[in-house]
């Protein structure tokens, strides 16, 4: 019901909106709360567990009842609180968690099953049979608990991150936050608010107080106006800090585009990473419920929110409310409402001997007995110190004190202290360094006690920042002592509420401390009270009061749970900005690929990089037809292949051979300039870390080139040998990678096609060979090297000019029958002839287990020489590279087990396990690479390869894991 | 989390690679008996409070940091740089 001419909202702007289906109107600064409430929409929800008819029971983010699914641009947002979500013309809004509808909900039947529902009941009943678990309880209780649903598509609206920096991060914009911005952003400190809410202000936008001898609100908007005008502040409303990290670092979501009908260019939310020196929290204090009887009908409603709606939204709680406390705050309230036209039909104060004067009837010492009202509240019944009551009402604002938001301050473990005085957990200095808390945040609850506050914390954060405060005199403000008799829960007819949004009431936490969850931290997670999406921001310290009293102990004893990151719910998309798609990892992309792409080559992922997997031709059904003619192609004629995505480490200096001497195991002081070795490198742990070929250019210039997936952890081992071991040595290095675009032209034409490419052909340039050349006059390089088994060459050209001579290649070779070769292809050459890539070294096998143990040099030290010769990595029990050539079928990829025939296959006889797997064109057999025990001294043996996960069985011949001209005659024709 | 470079600065801790602990400065010689490059390569201690760590600025200067910090109150409390404090130490490459 709304009530004319009150509110901050603008009534020159109706909107309208929908939900449920059903058409509504509110105005230009509504929640959707509010509009509801202002349309007479009390029933907004069904409760978790019973599916109990629910209101809206608060006006902020922490709100239990309300919460929507969110209808906009396509997606579909489960669990949107109607207290944050900001009403815009066209929101379409449904209910959650009911079926057929809200007003007639058939699982309801759960709040009469009530009695078989309560604590721990998934843990009493659902035990056995146990094979109903999956196929029966669980499908039945996830359809009929959970909140929202999800569309179950991906996630296509915009999200954004970003990050800011400041000296003093204030949190909170009520009278303790805008204080402390106003003290630090006049001395000069570069300041960031951040308030949740879409307007500054905090409780001032709604107390009706004043504040400097003129309206709370006029101060608000003058100190908003001082504070927007400096160059050093920023202002961020919608803006909700959700964590204290490490080293001043807090988390916090930003409302970009909730508040307007979707659109492309416009982000939902952005998630801040905000690094502050200095920060306050100025994050106030939620409203505690009150625990009696049937406390959650639709009407029944923190005394606050009525306070709120009132003033902020003009709408009334209802036509005749009651307000039921045990403070004086919700005096102010009924006086507000009194003032307002609102009929209030009592005050029903829950201490005995306090002040009854006031302009409508107060009745002591009240104990609500129970309420009435099916779909929302029509009457409460109790005693009060005078006799018994029933009191026809269709609304009951509620107050049961404050609990200060101590949460950001608790992220970092520390607990909060128990103050019995305002029966409240606060924080204690220190608990995350560079944090103050200030104002109700603190405990302190009175406005002129938030300034002093707010203008004490700034003062001390200005010095920590070596400013000097300006001095300022404090606002005058209400002063007035908060006085709270605390209570815990009201014994009544029927279950009284703690945790609203789960379903969790005072019999569930005594039954759990009954049946020895005694502990707050068993507790929760046995009633589950804490664990829904306001994480118990309305019932954490009424539902720990109510254990102390069951288990007979105090309540700072029992202590409270941990408070954790985040304060509020954060969506996934938020947080993973950027990520989705393409965006989750960086593209490499070849000076080919536009070249590989043009001719129809499916591209595959090679950690970052993208690579062509084939070349198809017309006329080819499938990878393999391609495939297979690559790899011919290349035996018989010539094929062309990028291989820049190798790592490529330029390395200089007067000891870079002795220093490629100690990371690679074999020595590379003795190789000849123009000349290039292949060489081993072993982790410290005497492991295979990467192989390679280095060129050396000079007498003190060597060029490194590791494998695609190494090049990165290489240069990180290079630089820690340098600079842990031998940082004085003369050696420096670089990585070229993508300096240079390099091609393999391999095949018994490939010196023919080079030929055709070089500005001076090469006549004799023998096997391991490098040398300067030049192409149409720029300066490359040559190298006599093979990965094919095939004479092959590898020529690189800086990257500008990578494209141009890719395709030249290709057409040179083309014109001899031959053409590009993708990874495939590439894969099943080197197959052939049993060159490794880290398909075998994968981190797992030694020096020995390849074959190479004699390229550690003794004469020596090397990285990983020792520890490769320690027990165990050497010797007849290791797996050691073997070829397999299978005896029938085939295997579509490696992974499968090696047993010997006959024995029983199981874990225990295991022998080993392929890494590779071809079918070779040139031998017509299909051949694997494995580690088998002892395979060395097993070649002509027969074994049987056992993939499960495939479901092969086959047999195949262990034999030399080259397969093809082991005598290398062609590799160095 | 960030991490001061001595050569870049300040820098979020997502420009580094974490290897592990100092212990891996301390190369016993060559001829050194297993123990002690088991020690080196595998014998950690788990302190609770202040720890001595490598990191890898990669996406920086390349600087190997060794950086003290506590694991209880996650303080860092210096970086200094590997490079600068090698050079002649105990089981260096000779």
């Amino acid at each position: 019901m709304r009530l004319p001419g009150k509110g901050l909202i603008d009534r020159t702007k109706p909107l309208s909106f929908r939900f449920d289906g059903r058409q509504y109107h509110g105005y230009q600064g509504d929640t959707l709360a509010s509009a509801l409430l202002g349309a007479g929409q009390r029933l907004v929800g069904r409760s978790f567990k019973y599916h109990r008819p629910r209101g809206v029971l608060t006006a902020g983010p922490e709100e239990p009842n309300a919460l929507v699914e969110v209808l906009d641009g396509g997606s579909q947002t489960p669990n949107t609180r109607a207290t944050v979500q900001e009403l815009y013309d066209g929101l379409q809004a449904q209910s959650q968690n009911r079926w057929p509808s809200l007003r007639f909900d058939l699982l309801s039947v759960n709040d009469l099953a009530a009695p078989f529902l309560g604590a721990g009941f998934y843990y009493k009943t659902f035990m056995w049979p146990r094979a109903f678990w999956e196929a029966l309880y669980e499908p039945l209780i996830r359809r009929a608990a959970g909140l929202g649903t999800l569309k179950r598509q991906h996630e296509t609206a915009p999200y954004e991150k970003a990050f800011a920096f400041c000296d003093l991060l204030v949190i909170g914009s009520g009278p303790a936050g805008l204080m402390a911005a106003l003290t630090a952003a006049r001395a000069g400190a570069d300041v960031i608010l951040a308030e949740q809410d879409s307007l500054m202000g905090g409780r001032l936008l709604v107390s009706g107080e004043s504040v400097a001898d003129r309206p709370g609100l006029d101060w608000v908007r003058a100190s908003l106006d001082e504070l927007s005008d400096l160059p050093n502040v920023r202002l961020m409303t919608r803006t909700t800090v959700i964590g204290a990290y490490d080293q001043g670092t807090y988390g916090a979501l930003e409302r970009v585009g909730l508040h307007l009908p979707a659109a492309d260019h416009l982000p939902r939310e952005c998630f801040w990473r905000i690094v502050a020196r200095q920060a306050i929290l100025a994050a106030g204090a939620l409203e505690r419920p009150l625990a009696f009887s049937n406390n959650d009908r639709p009407g029944i409603q923190l005394a606050s929110a009525g306070q709120t709606y009132l003033n902020r939204f003009g709408v009334a709680p209802g036509a005749r409310v009651a307000l039921y406390a045990n403070n004086d705050g919700a005096r102010t309230v009924a006086r507000q409402l009194m003032a307002a036209g609102v009929g209030v039909a009592a005050i029903l104060d829950t201490r005995e001997g306090v002040s009854a004067l006031e302009d409508c009837p107060v009745w002591t010492g009240v104990q609500i007995a129970d309420t009435r009202g099916r779909l929302g509240l029509s009457s409460i019944s109790g005693r009060h110190s005078g006799g018994e009551f029933e009191l026809e009402v269709d609304a009951l604002l509620m107050s049961g004190g404050w609990n200060p938001l101590v949460n950001l301050a608790c992220h970092q473990n520390a607990r909060p202290v128990w103050r019995p005085d305002i029966a409240a957990f606060v924080p204690e200095p220190g608990m995350v360094p560079g944090l103050t808390a200030a104002g109700a945040a603190n405990g302190t609850f009175s406005t002129h006690g938030a300034l002093a506050e707010g203008q004490g914390a700034a003062q001390s954060a200005l010095q920590a920042l070596g400013l000097r405060p300006k001095s300022a005199p404090l606002p005058r403000a209400e002063d007035a002592p908060y006085v709270v008799t605390p209570i815990w829960s009201i014994e009544g007819k029927s279950r009284a509420w703690l945790d609203f949004a789960n379903d969790v009431t005072v019999k569930d936490v005594r039954l759990a401390a009954q049946e020895g969850y005694a502990s707050v931290e068993h507790m929760k997670r046995y009633t589950t009270q804490g664990m829904a999406p306001d994480q118990g921001k309305n019932s954490n310290i009424a539902a720990l009061a109510v254990l102390a009293d069951a288990t007979g102990r105090g309540i700072a004893e029992t202590g409270t749970t941990t408070y954790r990151p985040p304060f509020a719910p954060v969506s996934i998309g938020a947080l993973g900005a950027g990520a989705q798609g393409a965006g989750f990892a960086p593209q490499r992309f070849l000076t080919s690929d536009q070249a590989s792409r043009d001719r129809g080559a499916p591209m595959v992922e090679a950690g970052l990089w993208y690579r062509p997997s084939y070349f198809p031709k017309p006329g080819e059904k499938t990878w393999r037809d391609a495939c297979d003619r690559e790899a011919l192609m290349v035996r018989h004629r010539v094929g062309v292949a990028d291989v820049s995505t190798l790592g490529k480490i330029d390395i200089q200096g007067k000891d870079a051979a002795r220093f490629l001497d100690l990371v690679y195991t074999n020595t590379f002081s003795t190789l000849a300039q123009g000349r290039v070795r292949y060489g081993l490198m072993l982790r410290e742990d005497g492991f295979v870390m990467d192989d390679g070929t280095t060129a050396r250019l000079g007498e003190t210039h060597y060029l490194m080139t590791t494998t695609t997936a190494a090049a990165g952890p290489v240069m990180r081992h290079l630089d820690f040998v340098h600079q842990a071991y031998c940082a004085d040595w003369q050696v420096r290095f670089i990585s070229v990678t993508e300096s240079w675009a390099q091609f393999a032209v391999a095949g018994p034409m490939a010196r023919m096609v080079l030929n055709a490419v070089l500005d001076q052909a090469i006549q004799d340039f023998p096997f391991m060979a490098c040398a300067p050349v030049t192409v149409g006059g720029i300066g490359a390089r040559l190298f006599r090297i093979s990965f094919s088994g095939e004479e092959g060459y590898e020529i690189a050209i800086p990257t500008a000019y990578g494209e141009a001579l890719f395709r030249d290649l290709l057409s040179k070779a083309e014109t001899l029958g031959g053409g590009p070769y993708g990874m495939e292809a590439l894969n099943v050459l080197r197959i052939e002839k049993g060159f490794i890539t880290h398909a075998e070294i994968h981190g797992r096998v030694t020096a020995f287990d390849i074959g190479l143990e004699k390229m550690i040099s003794a004469r020596k030290d090397c990285i990983g020489k020792a520890a490769s010769q320690r027990p165990g990595l050497n010797g007849p029990e290791r797996e050691q590279l073997v070829g397999l050539r299978l005896l029938s079928g085939s295997l579509a990829g490696a992974g499968g087990h090696l047993f010997t025939p006959g024995e029983h296959v199981h874990r225990e006889t295991d022998q080993g396990y392929v890494t590779s797997t071809c079918f070779s064109p040139t031998l017509n057999a299909h051949l694997a690479l494995a580690f088998l025990k002892n395979g060395r001294a097993r070649h002509g043996q027969t074994i049987r390869i056992v993939d499960h996960m495939r479901k092969t069985d086959v047999l195949a011949e262990v034999c030399d894991p080259v397969f093809l001209d082991p005598q290398g005659v062609k590799l160095r024709g | 989390m960030r991490l001061t470079c001595p050569l870049c600065g300040d820098r979020d801790r997502r420009e580094f690679y974490y290897m592990g602990s100092e212990d891996y400065l301390n190369r016993p010689a060559a001829d050194a008996p297993i123990a002690a490059w088991d020690d080196m390569l595998h014998l950690r201690t788990n302190p609770a409070g202040l720890t001595r760590d490598l990191w890898y600025h990669e996406t920086g200067c390349g600087s190997w940091l060794v950086v003290t910090r506590n694991t209880v109150t996650h303080a860092v409390l210096s970086t200094e740089r590997v490079a600068d404090r090698a050079s002649g130490r105990k089981g260096a490459a000779k």
